[in-house]
């Protein structure tokens, strides 16, 4: 709407001039300031470092690196993927920890209503980095020793430096069996769909959780079992003992563990609050009505009251799944490499390429924030777009 | 030519005091009126006579190198070092004032003229030799070592093959680790940690077979487990890290001034002159070369910009380099740290000092 | 009305009664009353029983832990080992009470120490006038709390000469004062700094509202770590010539932007909840737009957002946690570094370090949320009359 006093206009138009006139000056400032110092410290500003050879190796990694041939850019990888593998983990710990805990904040029994608040406010109320310096040393406290490892026959160990169990390989004709997994996966879907279809029109749907699982487990199984027929089973790594240590197989490690209990348990209690808040808005009479038609308590939760909250639910908890997103940086503190731990602490320390590491490592977040914001708009719309 | 602000004009401490520079920083960084007066940089010496007592950088905290006590009365070697200084200029090992310096500050901070020379286990390389600074004398020859528990039985690096290995990571530290395991065939495991807590905690828990750093600070991490005698240090280093103290580029005098404090210190334990004996040895010096460096013949002390009872001074006050080793780090010591490569150069080590003549 | 609902097909018409349900079950006398509430069905009973469990295992351990079996004098880590003591140890309180200086000043010169004491009584007394609603001109609490209190907080702490005050390096600061000293720049600085920005986002000038929403939205999408390593390595950089900036103060500087961020969208919510009616009257009456905003429309603003600034501050404290990662002798690092003394190395020491650091920030979170909470319910009461 434009301002009725019209002769301020240009003094708006000036102010706002001269602070992007300032603003430019000022980032002009800094940046000479910075080239020039770089200059005399015979660092070359750009990005070219990515492509140098890194020399480091890496605790825990998704995609093979090695020392030798590794660049920085592998290692920023090797950080990024570790994070997103740490938040995504947490989200959905966090999110179904959060769901029950807020709905038990709601419920009947007040024990376990005091327990739930308990928990809360026992989780919300500590610092995360104290947390995870505690999730830590327990991790490490009540597992056995490297020398004596707990375990399961030949198949799986469990000690001090990890959980290690086998890994099977799904390259070349092995890749059958995550194949068929997404098939169930795709065919679930269909199911749901159809399900949905049949309740509207009133027709009494099949059973669906049980079907599901045959789906997504007994796929992969069949193809397992039929590659393995046909004379190309699945290469297995399995975990043997070495002279320190498990080696081979797939190692869960303490740092990971610790950070993933940690950033999951911290964030549920939030995550509860944010389902407490939703269920409180939505309001008594959806439960008398739900409990007059004869739904059972958890059947109303489910089909009648849950729905509507989400709608309070979603935006909230939108921004704790950032939370948790940034939150998983703190790993620097636990030895876990995430994009902070690896990028922002070795490779800077190593390149001193403090403007381009910072700027890149900020941006990913800034991206992982947008991504994250925009998949959550989207379901948020479809949410409350559902109660037209 | 790099601008050198005027040092004369500064406060000892540089740094902006915490508020001011506060409100610069929430101002996003206003332009500061730049002093650009390029001052010559071979004044050191002069100015810190003028000012009464020596600015030293040294470490926050390192056993045995420099380690502030309840009172905030500092010690260790590379304290030390600091007090002959301030001891052959002002005849006062007191007369030195210590500024913590972390490892990312501290080149700024002598660049800046906030402190007259860093004393701080920093290790002499080319690139830190061109970019930033002097090293005039290497105070002690360090390596990257390996701390492990006694029961693993092992002697050599070598045995550390497919171990895992616990690192304080930002330094370089891990690259030296990964170029010897990888150059020999080796593998190993790593976890880093931003930390020297955390490290330790995860070595002494069992996460790690070894704990890996420079040696010169592993015997202060021993001393920080439970059980410090279930712990060895290896003797084999993987690494050389010569520690240096620095000076300002461009400053000859000052860069000669503390290079050879140092090689008096180790002149006078060649020579047999300690603080034990000092006043004994000047009032009876048995030859031309304890004469020498007791300031009694020749004008040495001069040529540095010092009285000729330099040496003499040092000696006095704060020992030579054998005196303040075995006060700091040798067997006297909780931290028990061999001489080593730290002997005297006829004794089977590599301090070697200049002869004053 | 949802159109399925008039389509024939889909349309439901029960055409035989069901069974009536049983009557509920008379509740009366509290043994009906727990059996009603506690044991319901078997599920409840079963988590009922379980919760049950966990406590009467819980509770007493506890108690034992941090009561009956600790240990409360000794001069080293030997008087809290189960072999010298001969019987199972719980907490190692002497292991505090040794090192409780250190804990609240770092290393700080112990004579000296009475000025990080005078420091935290000022502030105290500067929070307790803030917090006290009932409080004799809370203004000039607010002007001695944001004004006084840092100026006298610098010159006590840092020192000056001139004054016959001592210089104290930064370096040598720690533990309690240091959290306190982050913290609270963080909030003093971030409060007016949130405040503008949140203005400057609902600014008319579109160059401002750009301006403020890019700089609150790029602080929000970044982890305070980055900004903290961000400050640590970046802002030296930026400053002309040899400046160097003290390392206590670039930590600050990083964390008065990142909370300066989320202050703003606190009063951004308190701006919007204020009807526009109110700025209209004002505007109306012949006010300024700026008086309109300082006069009418910031202080109703500012009174409902108390609870969002006392969140914000309970989030910053838990935060100030991080800068221990760049360096900072902040409480949990000083506790860290104490466990870590060989004269006090026991199996207990390390648990007592962190089940104090918990009961240490749980007793101000939550003490800080419940007055926020309490704030929120009397704001709330006001709204209803």
């Amino acid at each position: 709407m434009p301002d009725p006093r019209t002769p301020l206009r240009w003094r708006a138009l000036a102010v706002q001039a001269l602070l992007i006139l300032a603003l430019a000056a000022l980032a002009y400032l800094a940046a000479s300031n910075a080239a020039q110092k770089l200059a005399r410290q015979g660092i070359v500003a750009g990005f070219g470092f990515l492509g140098r050879p890194a020399g480091f190796d890496i605790g825990q990694s998704l995609i093979p690196y090695a020392a030798a041939t590794a660049t920085y850019l592998d290692a920023f990888l090797v950080g990024l993927l570790n994070t997103l593998l740490v938040s995504g983990l947490a989200i959905g710990i966090a999110t179904g920890l959060g769901f029950a805990v807020g709905i038990a904040r709601r419920a009947e029994n007040p024990l376990l209503r005091a327990f739930a608040a308990a928990y809360v406010e026992l989780f919300r109320n500590l610092p995360l980095l104290l947390q995870l310096l505690v999730w830590y040393v327990a991790v490490r406290v009540a597992l056995p020793p490297a020398s004596d490892p707990a375990a399961l026959g030949q198949a799986a160990f469990l000690s001090q430096r990890g959980l290690f169990l086998p890994r099977p390989d799904f390259w070349g004709s092995a890749a059958a069996v995550p194949l068929a997994f997404g098939i169930g996966l795709a065919a679930v879907w269909l199911l749901v769909q159809a399900r949905g279809r049949a309740v509207a029109l009133g027709k009494k749907p099949g059973p669906v959780l049980s079907l599901s699982a045959l789906l997504c487990l007994g796929l992969p199984a069949l193809a397992w079992i039929g590659l393995a027929l046909a004379g190309h089973p699945v290469p297995v790594a399995w975990p043997v003992r070495g002279p320190y240590d498990i080696e081979g197989g797939l190692a869960v490690r303490p740092e990971f563990a610790a950070l993933l209990i940690g950033l999951s348990t911290y964030s549920a209690a939030f995550i509860a609050e944010i389902v407490r808040a939703g269920l409180d808005s939505v309001a008594q009479g959806q439960r008398e009505a739900a409990a007059a038609l004869s739904l059972s308590r958890a059947q109303a939760l489910r089909l009648v009251v849950l729905p509507q909250a989400m709608r309070v639910i979603v935006p909230p908890l939108t921004s704790q799944y950032l939370n948790i997103t940034k939150n998983s940086s703190l790993a620097v503190l636990i030895g876990y490499p995430d994009l902070v731990h690896v990028f922002m602490g070795t490779v800077l320390n190593q390149t001193n390429q403090a403007v381009e590491v910072v700027s890149l490592t900020m941006a990913v977040y800034l991206t992982l924030s947008l991504v994250t914001a925009l998949v959550m708009n989207r379901y948020n719309a479809r949410v409350a777009g559902s109660r037209a | 030519m790099r601008v050198v602000r005027p040092q004369a004009a500064l406060p000892p401490k540089a740094a902006l005091p915490p508020k001011a520079a506060l409100l610069l920083g929430l101002a996003l960084l206003v332009p500061l009126p730049a002093s650009a007066e390029p001052a010559p940089a071979e004044r050191t010496l002069a100015q810190v006579k003028a000012r009464g007592h020596l600015v030293c950088g040294v470490s926050p905290g390192v056993a045995g190198f420099s380690v502030p006590d309840g009172q905030g009365r500092w010690t260790g070697l590379d304290v030390d070092f600091c007090r002959a200084l301030a001891a052959a200029i002002f005849d006062d090992p007191q007369a030195v004032r210590f500024i913590p310096q972390s490892s990312a500050a501290r080149f700024t901070a002598l660049q800046s003229g906030e402190i007259d020379v860093l004393a701080r286990n920093t290790t002499w390389t080319l690139s830190r030799d061109t970019a930033a600074m002097n090293f005039p004398a290497i105070t002690f020859y360090d390596g990257q070592g390996f701390l492990v528990r006694k029961s693993l039985g092992i002697t050599a690096v070598k045995g550390l093959d497919r171990a895992t290995i616990c690192l304080q990571q930002g330094t370089t530290t891990e690259l030296n680790l990964a170029d010897w395991f990888r150059t020999r065939g080796l593998t190993y495991r790593v976890v880093t940690f931003a930390n020297s807590e955390q490290t330790l905690g995860a070595y002494e828990s069992g996460r790690c077979d070894a704990y890996s750093t420079d040696q010169s600070s592993l015997y202060g991490e021993r001393l920080k487990t439970a059980h410090p005698d279930e712990h060895v240090i290896l003797e084999e280093a993987i690494s050389k890290e010569p520690f240096a103290p620095g000076v300002r580029q461009g400053d000859d005098q000052w860069r000669d001034l503390v290079a050879w404090t140092h090689y008096a210190m180790l002149d006078a334990e060649e020579a047999g002159i300690g603080q034990a004996n000092v006043a004994r040895m000047r009032d009876d010096a048995p030859s031309p070369d304890v004469r020498r460096i007791l300031g009694l013949e020749g004008a040495y002390g001069e040529r540095l910009g010092l009285t000729a009872d330099w040496v003499f001074r040092i000696v006095r006050h704060v020992g030579n380099y054998g005196d303040s080793f075995a006060r700091n780090l040798g067997d006297a010591t909780p931290l028990k740290i061999p001489r080593g490569r730290n002997a005297l150069w006829n004794q089977g080590g590599l301090q070697y000092g200049p002869p004053i003549r | 009305m949802n159109p399925d609902t008039m389509n024939p097909d889909k349309r439901f018409v029960r055409e035989s009664m069901i069974p009536p349900a049983p009557p509920p079950r008379r509740i009366s006398g509290p043994l009906a009353r727990i059996r009603a509430t506690l044991f319901p069905d078997l599920a409840n009973g079963l988590v009922t029983l379980a919760i049950l469990a966990a406590l009467v295992w819980l509770v007493p351990a506890a108690f034992r832990f941090l009561v009956v079996e600790a240990v409360w004098t000794g001069a080293s880590g030997e008087a809290c080992r189960p072999e010298v003591v001969g019987h199972p140890v719980g907490a190692c309180w002497a292991f505090i009470g040794d090192k409780i200086n250190y804990l609240a000043y770092g290393s700080y010169p112990t004579a000296e120490r009475w000025r990080p004491n005078l420091f935290f009584g000022l502030l105290a007394f500067g929070v307790a006038w803030m917090l006290w609603l009932g409080a004799p001109k809370r203004t000039w609490g607010a002007v001695y709390l944001f004004l006084v209190v840092p100026v006298l907080a610098y010159v006590l702490l840092a020192g000056a000469p001139a004054l016959g005050l001592v210089s104290v390096a930064t370096a040598l600061w720690g533990g309690l004062l240091v959290t306190v000293v982050v913290s609270g720049v963080g909030i003093v600085a971030a409060l007016p700094l949130g405040i503008l920005l949140a203005l400057g986002r609902r600014s008319d000038w579109p160059v401002v509202r750009i301006l403020c929403i890019g700089f609150i939205e790029f602080w929000r999408g970044v982890p305070l770590i980055t900004v903290l390593f961000m400050a640590n390595v970046m802002l030296p950089l930026f400053l002309p010539g040899d400046l160097t900036v003290d390392r206590l103060v670039r930590p600050l500087v990083g964390i008065a932007l990142f909370a300066s961020a989320y202050m703003a969208e606190v009063v951004r919510g308190g701006l919007q909840a204020i009807p526009a009616g109110q700025r209209q009257a004002a505007l109306a009456l012949g006010l300024t737009p700026f008086q309109a905003t300082r006069a009418v429309v910031l202080p109703q603003a500012l009174k409902i957002v108390v609870p969002g600034i006392v969140n914000t501050l309970i989030g910053l404290f838990k935060d100030t946690t991080l800068v221990a990662i760049v360096g900072l002798a902040d409480f949990v690092r000083v506790l860290e570094a104490a466990r870590a003394d060989p004269r006090w190395s026991a199996p207990a020491v390390p648990v007592t370090a962190y089940v104090f650091a918990a009961l240490f920030y749980f007793a101000v979170c939550f003490g800080m949320a419940r007055y926020a909470g309490f704030i929120e319910r009397r704001l709330a009461a006001g709204a209803v009359r």
